[in-house]
């Protein structure tokens, strides 16, 4: 350094300027009052890794602040009265029509509001893309194997908050009170209303009436605007704090180990990164929600239970259910001879949604029963490094799909010119045999994958250059990885089939059995990493 | 009119001064236009009320014009004489509006057996359409082409679009964007049909669709309807482009493939390392 430039240099350590000294003051002032600097030091200094999967998280949770924001502009106007009113507004294919307030005050923030219909429009498409997120972030979290000890309590939260969205997006779904919602929410009470014994009950308890009544509609706001969003904020609170408890997962890679975490500390670097990121999440749907029609309420006019349009669906989350609805086949509804009716039309898609919806929950501690393993895992695993995992994953989301197909299978008919039996017939198909062709395949795609990169590992990549020996053969030349590139190949787990032991009062127990048995089926299968002997041998 | 306009001109016997007087007439020019435009107005009325005397007279060679196009392009599927076969059901009594929608909208001449009649280029003129509705509708009593009053869209939009929701959005959609039926069937979409032929649909039952009768909705309730799906077609959503009005699937697909789309693409981009 040159000795002119150290004067004011020190001057300036010496006698720092007014608005230093002010900040320097400020921030002192806080921190005695509330010891804040030791989460700022703590948190600050929190290290996330970089890869872009890790963000689906994120674009969940800058949606809901939207879905917060724009909710709150839709309280000032909505209200959720079910008196009757004539339309006044300034739509006029609904001028003079009897409705619910509620429903009129939907209309009026769409015509009348300056700004509502922008705003009703940003908090529907935050909505979609909330649960899309979520969607997207879960599968992310299962393909990498990220749920495993000791993240497995994150998991369920993050599956909580999943149901949370739902239920948050169905209540929303149902306020407005017009055709659509209506018909949704019929569908609701139809299900309740199939539970054996207490479903009438239940559904007078909640709708106050019979359907569809006027108390539903204030109840579902109550629940949408005050329990259901406190219960997922809470939630979220929770998440977020596990995930820093737990610290974030990362990708193998060269000096990333299961020890450490390498990435880029949360101050200033990834907060401003993150910061930006909300912007850009708010950006896109601010720009969406101006350019593409949601929820038209004003074409479907009031809730009146008598008329049903054709492409009458529930939003995207619901429409698994919807589909599983439409798949069931009919003629399984009986009356017993005590005179109760059975409809088991609707019961057995409840019921297979809900061990549906369990098994998602549930899957973390099934694996980590199966495979025995208790130790803590902080590295992401590649999906094709838990062949058995990944299959099921593919098959649970082909079930998913096939049901979430069958939501739209009038759509898919009109628009694919095919006979809507032949879809349905088709989707039925998928949904009970898809998932097993699903499993198979992608084991086998991932068993594949997994040779290719052993393969790779030990004898290097084809480099596409062709040498003539001189004894007048031609070989291709391979050429070896770095050893970068080939850690992210060998670096992985191997899991054996567990052993049936006795225990300590010399039984091999059921449970056991069944553990070896579904510990064989996840682990029969399997490519060994290549070793360290292998390596060294193949260079000689 | 124009005679008595003529015999109050003549019955003025007025001198040649007073005359030409009279031609210079500040209000001389006024008058001459009064005199053209009645006679002009009361020739045109002269005039169409021949023109309508000459259709009930060449009405006749009409339905046989109507009766030459049928055997050609008809008769195949419905019979020489419009009685049926075992490819197209009987025409007898089927009426001048049901082939005024049928081959008006393309339908008819079908291009091949399927689930259901499917929309086309129009195969016909405006007149031969008319010939041959003449014809069928000269072989029994049938609906007949609806008058203008009940077709002009002029109606209360709102009771329309709520007799539209209770009646045809099952099958059309609240916006009538069109709906799946049974064994490949659908209900097309609404958009830019001609408003007669969304009243021959409603009174002749084309393909699957139910019959309107007007008891069941009279020709005002029609014309309200009429009215209703003009207007909708007229002012396209307030909220941005609609997406095929198709409700929650379109809303979602867009979703996923768009706006989570576009993010992935942002995630990708902001965790990229610069090279």
């Amino acid at each position: 350094m040159s000795t002119t430039a150290t004067p004011p240099a020190s001057s300036a350590e010496t006698a720092p300027g007014r608005g230093m000294r002010f900040t320097g003051w400020a921030s002192n002032y806080v921190d005695e009052r509330t010891s804040a600097s030791t989460a700022v030091k703590a948190l600050g200094r929190k290290i996330f890794p970089d890869h872009w999967s890790f963000m689906l998280g994120e674009v969940a949770l800058y949606s809901f602040i939207v879905i917060l924001l724009s909710g709150t502009f839709l309280t000032f106007f909505f209200d959720p009265s079910m008196t009757e009113v004539e339309y006044s507004g300034s739509y006029v294919p609904l001028q003079g029509i009897p409705m619910s307030v509620a429903y009129h005050s939907a209309l009026d923030i769409s015509f009348e509001i300056r700004g509502g219909l922008l705003m009703r429009q940003v908090h529907h498409w935050a909505a979609l893309l909330f649960v899309a997120a979520i969607g997207l972030h879960m599968l992310r979290v299962f393909f990498t194997g990220a749920f495993r000890k000791p993240r497995e309590f994150n998991w369920v939260i993050g599956f909580l908050l999943f149901v949370m969205a739902m239920a948050l997006g169905f209540t929303g779904y149902s306020l407005p009170d017009d055709l659509l919602s209506g018909n949704g929410l019929r569908i609701i009470d139809g299900m309740i209303k199939a539970v054996p014994v207490a479903g009438a009950w239940i559904s007078y308890l909640l709708f106050g009436d019979e359907f569809p009544g006027t108390d539903i509609i204030p109840r579902l706001y109550v629940l949408h605007i005050m329990l259901l969003p406190a219960i997922t904020i809470a939630l979220i609170g929770i998440h977020m704090v596990l995930l820093i408890v737990n610290k974030h997962t990362q990708f193998a890679a060269p000096g990333r180990t299961n020890d450490n975490v390498v990435g880029a500390p949360v101050l200033p670097a990834f907060a401003a990164k993150a910061g930006g990121f909300f912007f850009i999440v708010f950006g896109v749907i601010v720009l969406i929600a101006s350019f593409f029609t949601i929820n038209p309420i004003w074409n479907y006019g009031p809730y009146d239970p008598s008329p049903v349009s054709a492409g009458t669906q529930p939003d995207w989350y619901i429409g698994f259910a919807d589909g599983a609805l439409r798949l069931i086949p009919p003629n399984l509804d009986f009356v017993d001879p005590l005179g109760y009716t059975w409809a088991f039309g609707v019961l057995i898609p409840l019921v297979g949604l809900l061990v549906f919806l369990a098994a998602v929950a549930l899957y973390p501690f099934f694996e980590a029963w199966v495979t025995g393993d208790r130790r803590e895992h902080h590295i992401a695993e590649r999906p094709r490094n838990a062949p058995v995992r990944t299959a099921i994953g593919a098959a649970g989301i082909t079930f998913y799909a096939a049901l979430w197909a069958a939501a739209s299978s009038d759509i898919i008919a009109t628009h694919f010119r095919l006979s809507i039996e032949g879809v349905i017939h088709a989707l039925q198909f998928a949904t009970v045999v898809g998932p097993f062709i699903a499993f198979f395949i992608t084991k086998r795609v991932c068993l594949a994958l997994q040779r290719k990169d052993r393969e790779i590992a030990l004898h290097g990549f084809e480099s596409g250059r062709v040498v003539r020996l001189p004894g007048g053969e031609y070989i291709e030349v391979h050429e070896q990885l770095d050893d970068f590139e080939r850690w992210r190949l060998v670096s992985f787990d191997e899991y054996q089939p567990l052993m049936i032991r006795p225990n300590d009062q010399g039984k091999i127990t059921v449970s056991q059995r069944v553990r070896a048995g579904l510990s064989r089926w996840f682990f029969e299968d399997r490519i060994a990493p290549v070793t360290m002997n292998e390596l060294e041998s193949q260079k000689h | 009119m124009i005679r008595r306009i003529e015999t109050h001109l003549t019955m003025a016997p007025t001198p040649a001064s007073t005359r030409r007087a009279g031609r210079r007439h500040p209000l001389a020019t006024t008058a001459l236009l009064v005199v053209g435009l009645l006679a002009t107005g009361g020739a045109y009325a002269l005039a169409t009320t021949t023109a309508t005397a000459e259709t009930t007279a060449a009405s006749a060679e009409l339905i046989d014009e109507g009766g030459k196009l049928f055997a050609a392009n008809c008769a195949s599927c419905h019979g020489m004489n419009a009685e049926g076969t075992a490819a197209g059901p009987t025409l007898i009594g089927a009426g001048a509006l049901a082939v005024d929608f049928q081959v008006g909208t393309g339908r008819m001449p079908m291009a091949a057996s399927g689930p259901q009649a499917e929309l086309k280029p129009v195969q016909f003129t405006q007149a031969q359409i008319d010939a041959m509705a003449a014809w069928v509708a000269d072989l029994a009593p049938g609906p007949a082409v609806p008058p203008d009053r009940y077709i002009a869209g002029d109606g209360d939009a709102a009771h329309g679009a709520e007799l539209f929701r209770i009646n045809c959005a099952m099958c059309h959609n609240v916006a009538g964007a069109g709906g799946a039926l049974t064994e490949g069937k659908w209900a097309p979409g609404l958009a830019g049909v001609d408003p007669v032929h969304i009243y021959g649909a409603m009174v002749t039952g084309p393909q699957n669709m139910p019959v309107f009768s007007d008891l069941n909705l009279t020709p005002e309730d029609k014309n309200d309807i009429i009215t209703y799906l003009l207007y909708v077609q007229e002012n396209p959503s307030v909220g941005g482009w609609d997406l095929g009005s198709l409700g929650p699937v379109s809303e979602g697909l867009f979703i996923w493939i768009f706006g989570l789309g576009a993010l992935v693409g942002v995630t990708i981009w902001l965790t990229a390392k610069s090279n």
